[in-house]
């Protein structure tokens, strides 16, 4: 089971490094690096902070678009390829190749925002002269942003798992969306009496809460990240892409394929 | 004259290459484990039947399959014949688990067809394969390896041997988008074959080859037979099925029409005699009894039924032509197709 697993893990994560994907988030960490310099000439004392609210902002909708772009095509390409045929012909089980699939594109996405981390630090090296152990305090941002990415990219490969690529990609984008302003949902619930505000609270909760997986604007500012917070955000990024993942392979298991 | 001999030339001074490097694979040893046939039956399916439904509602039911009962026994080459859309590929999907049954339940070796221990035991080649273009044979070979659970120890080994075995041993890293059909088609069999399965399922495995290409594939498939593997494989060009399976089932709209031993379909499917004489001033005595016949100088060339066989000779006789050979005429596999895939249904075996 290990073994198939991780097979079908390196073969997504292989894809997607095949599919010269990572050479556009060169090229982005490379333009950063290039114009570090001209943050101190437009912003003079706030350059930190416009670099450190750019660049994290950059990381993560990268990643969003790069885990909708190829997560929508993950399973909708291989029944359309047929290559899906190959593998389901083999002693592989169906929550075998999803939990794959997720953990190929996880990596992918892993690997991208690590590289493009190392390119923020240098852009930061360059615009401020020096790294202070403050600095180690934005890779809680990082950490968040990846935690937003294991959402995602269970949300994407639940589309995929019964929808067109087309239509995936415009679903997963939306919940990104909403689920970016869950806790102006949240609040619109509470002040909202009847069954329009019972509506609202169950949609709040029920869209993943992608503001409280943001703190970019917290650590540009140098304000600490609650330890409590950190946990609590692990915990629900974890519960919930694992309940979405859930979904994808109950609907898969049970999928015709023609 | 000349033009048509220099073209040969130039086609078997083109073919040469090719030619070698077959040559050259099939010097490569695979090995394959020595099959002991455990159960008398590879697969038994028993009432698989398939409704797709259609329409924008989805609510309109269309067959794809109906009731299909079928037997294939451990290590012959069983061809599943039948027009596009006759619902081979619909069975062998079902059957692989791509796809579920309506109704029915089939088994292969012995085991629940849904039984994940039963898959690391089959191969599957789908019609005109696509594969991961962005690795190269050996990174899809060695892929499909693993997900089949074959061991890492004498893996690569195993994979170059397939390699070389399909004429595929120079192409190392070169990726497979830059592969042709041909070449795809070998990779499509190398993969179905990598962990020495016992049955081996190929859908239309000539589809889209060249003669060349053709002769490669049922050389490959010759050699699967010889080592004691199970074939099943769906076709629609008769030759092929005639020249490599032991059985054929013959399938059209869903149904099954025909099942039976190559060589006995053939014969039963056209019981005509061929009847050579001296002596054409008998045919008219005959009037009636030859529905066809060539007269060169004096010596006729009749059709014949077989039933009419003793009253044509006994008239023969009475006319004193002098016989020069009688030759009963075996239908081709074609007429029994054509036999089974042009009527309603209702003279179905």
């Amino acid at each position: 089971m290990t073994s198939r697993l991780a097979a079908i893990t390196l073969n997504t994560f292989r894809e997607a490094i095949r599919d010269r994907v990572l050479y556009n988030l060169i090229l982005f960490v490379l333009l950063l690096v290039a114009s570090a310099p001209l943050f101190g000439a437009i912003s003079i004392d706030i350059e930190r902070l416009v670099l450190v609210n750019l660049s994290l902002t950059s990381i993560s909708l990268f990643g969003v678009i790069i885990a909708i772009f190829i997560g929508t095509g993950l399973v909708s390409k291989e029944i359309e390829k047929k290559t899906l045929y190959t593998i389901l012909s083999r002693p592989v089980r169906r929550w075998e190749f999803i939990l794959g699939k997720y953990f190929g594109l996880l990596l992918t996405l892993v690997v991208n925002t690590g590289l493009m981390t190392l390119g923020f630090y240098a852009a930061l090296l360059i615009t401020t002269h020096k790294l202070t152990p403050a600095d180690a305090r934005l890779l809680v941002a990082v950490y968040f942003i990846i935690l937003q990415f294991l959402i995602v990219t269970a949300i994407t490969l639940l589309f995929s798992s019964f929808s067109t690529p087309i239509f995936s990609a415009v679903f997963s984008f939306a919940l990104f969306v909403i689920g970016t302003f869950a806790e102006d949902l949240r609040s619109f619930a509470a002040m909202t009496p009847g069954p329009a505000g019972w509506l609202a609270t169950v949609a709040g909760y029920a869209v993943p809460n992608f503001a409280s997986l943001n703190v970019i604007s917290q650590v540009a500012h140098d304000q600490p990240v609650s330890g409590s917070l950190i946990a609590f955000n692990t915990l629900y990024a974890l519960l919930y892409s694992a309940a979405v993942t859930a979904g994808a392979v109950l609907i898969f298991e049970r999928r015709n394929l023609k | 004259m000349s033009l048509f001999f220099l073209a040969s030339k130039l086609s078997l001074a083109n073919q040469g290459s090719d030619r070698s490097r077959i040559a050259k694979g099939k010097n490569a040893a695979v090995r394959f484990t020595p099959i002991t046939h455990s159960c008398m039956h590879a697969i038994e399916i028993q009432g698989f039947s398939k409704n797709y439904a259609v329409g924008f509602w989805k609510k309109q039911l269309q067959p794809a399959l109906r009731s299909l009962n079928l037997t294939v026994e451990a290590g012959e080459t069983f061809g599943f014949l039948g027009p596009n859309g006759a619902g081979k590929t619909t069975t062998l999907k079902l059957l692989l688990g791509i796809t579920f049954p309506t109704a029915g339940s089939a088994k292969i070796l012995g085991k629940d067809f849904r039984d994940p221990e039963v898959k690391s035991r089959i191969g599957f080649l789908p019609e005109q394969p696509y594969f991961y273009d962005y690795l190269s044979a050996p990174e899809l070979l060695d892929y499909y390896a693993q997900l089949s659970g074959v061991p890492a120890a004498g893996r690569a080994q195993r994979i170059q041997e397939l390699l070389q075995r399909v004429g595929l041993g120079d192409v190392r890293n070169k990726h497979l988008r830059k592969f042709s059909k041909g070449m795809l088609q070998r990779v499509g069999i190398a993969q179905a074959i990598v962990h020495d399965p016992e049955v081996i399922f190929l859908d239309e495995p000539m589809s889209g080859l060249d003669p060349l290409g053709r002769h490669e594939v049922r050389e490959l498939i010759q050699g699967l037979k010889d080592a004691g593997r199970t074939i099943f494989f769906s076709t629609h060009i008769l030759s092929d099925a005639e020249a490599l399976c032991d059985r054929v089932a013959v399938i059209h709209k869903g149904e099954l029409r025909g099942v039976g031993v190559v060589n006995d379909l053939r014969s039963s499917s056209a019981d005509k005699v061929e009847v050579i004489w001296q002596g054409a001033k008998a045919l008219p005595a005959l009037a009636g009894h030859v529905p066809e016949s060539h007269v060169t100088g004096d010596t006729v060339r009749a059709t014949i039924s077989a039933e009419d066989l003793d009253l044509v000779l006994e008239k023969l006789r009475q006319e004193r032509a002098r016989l020069t050979s009688v030759t009963p005429l075996r239908g081709t596999l074609e007429e029994y197709f054509l036999a089974k895939t042009s009527g309603t249904g209702e003279e179905r075996a």
